[in-house]
């Protein structure tokens, strides 16, 4: 009679804290809840906007809360970090060739930090306009 | 050998996750002390313990050299082969040895591998000519250098299951086809030689397929030797996406 009996490891629910590496992962991943709030609140301000100019300014007013304030601070270094670490990774989905040769990772990379600063800058004097 | 390890004085503490199928309802660690050398691979440490401390430890080696996949296991919580990890680089600590996460334990550092070499032979990894029976006399199919360059690094896999290891996905849901098999389905399909796209591409475009990657990354961190398995994957999701799209636009 075979003795074999293999045994399954169970998979812990705090995995992702048991190596950096997950840990990061999940920080990664996890920055889209706090981009999901800000869009909602953002959201709620068009919609707030749509309600006439006192609602709007109400809006506006409950933006300068501590609370929101952090909140907003909190998404920013999130979503910063989601953008960081999403272009190191970019390099790895592109596929791109010249004269025979894979594009370097670095230029891939630098190339969506360009197109990073100049959309900001776009947006931001489009608003200062 | 080992006559020349006892020369030393230092000691190193190895300690191992025992699972004997026979007597042992769970496994539970088993502390060895070993004479230190800095020279020492993790699995030269176990031959040492096989051979002076405890015959019955269970562990699979063949190579001794990184190229037949076999020692892969969890050193300190990480997924390594066993023959290119060093004791130097956790000396003076204690070295954990666990057998490869995400695969059942047969006993104490062996693994049961059957779902990863299924899966390996379900993702057709083999050239599929466009023209059948092409007569010997034609000669043999031809590449550029810089067509091999497309798919080589993801031919280099040695099927180690390292990657299998630090993939959480697998671990929750080992449904996902995997890194190594995706990879290596990869590999025959960036092929100028192949012309069997079509038909991996339905294995590609399952839920268990690419969509079961979360880009986690940590398979191209482990790999021994250099394959990038998430870049691989995440490639086939482009070409899946196109694939997708193509399929809305022509009728079948």
């Amino acid at each position: 009679m075979s003795k074999r009996k293999p045994y399954t490891r169970e998979m812990k629910s705090d995995w992702w804290l048991k190596d950096l590496f997950y840990s990061k992962y999940m920080l990664r991943e996890g920055s889209s809840i706090l981009i999901t709030l800000y869009s909602l609140i953002l959201a709620w301000g068009v919609f707030r906007l749509s309600q006439g100019e006192v609602a709007f300014n109400a809006w506006m007013e409950a933006l300068q809360s501590p609370l929101s304030i952090i909140l907003h601070i909190v998404a920013l270094i999130f979503a910063l970090y989601h953008s960081i670490t999403w272009f190191s990774l970019a390099p790895k989905a592109l596929d791109l060739w010249i004269k025979g040769k894979r594009v370097d990772d670095k230029i891939i990379v630098t190339g969506h930090y360009v197109a990073f600063a100049v959309i900001s800058l776009f947006c931001l004097v489009s608003i200062l306009i | 050998m080992s006559q020349a390890i006892n020369m030393t004085d230092e000691i190193i503490e190895i300690e191992i996750l025992r699972y004997r199928p026979e007597q042992d309802e769970k496994p539970f660690p088993q502390v060895f002390e070993i004479p230190y050398t800095p020279d020492l691979s993790i699995l030269e440490a176990l031959q040492y313990i096989k051979d002076h401390l405890d015959s019955t430890i269970s562990f699979r080696w063949s190579c001794r050299m990184a190229i037949c996949g076999s020692c892969g296991l969890m050193v300190n919580g990480a997924p390594k082969l066993g023959c290119k990890a060093f004791l130097r680089d956790y000396y003076p600590k204690k070295v954990k040895l666990e057998a490869l996460a995400n695969f059942p334990i047969e006993r104490d550092l062996v693994v049961v591998m059957d779902d990863f070499i299924k899966k390996l032979e379900e993702v057709k990894a083999y050239l599929i000519p466009e023209v059948k029976n092409k007569p010997l006399s034609d000669g043999p199919y031809q590449q550029t250098p810089e067509q091999l360059e497309k798919y080589r690094q993801f031919s280099m896999c040695i099927n180690c299951g390292l990657c299998y290891s630090a993939c959480p996905q697998y671990a929750l849901d080992n449904k996902f086809i995997g890194p190594a098999a995706l990879t290596l389905l990869a590999r025959y399909n960036r092929d100028g030689r192949d012309a069997g796209t079509a038909e991996r591409m339905k294995i590609v475009n399952q839920e268990e397929g690419v969509w079961g990657c979360t880009f986690v990354g940590y398979c191209s961190v482990v790999c021994p030797k250099g394959v990038d398995p998430a870049a691989a994957i995440q490639l086939l999701k482009v070409e899946s996406s196109k694939d997708y799209l193509i399929g809305m636009f022509k009728p079948e």
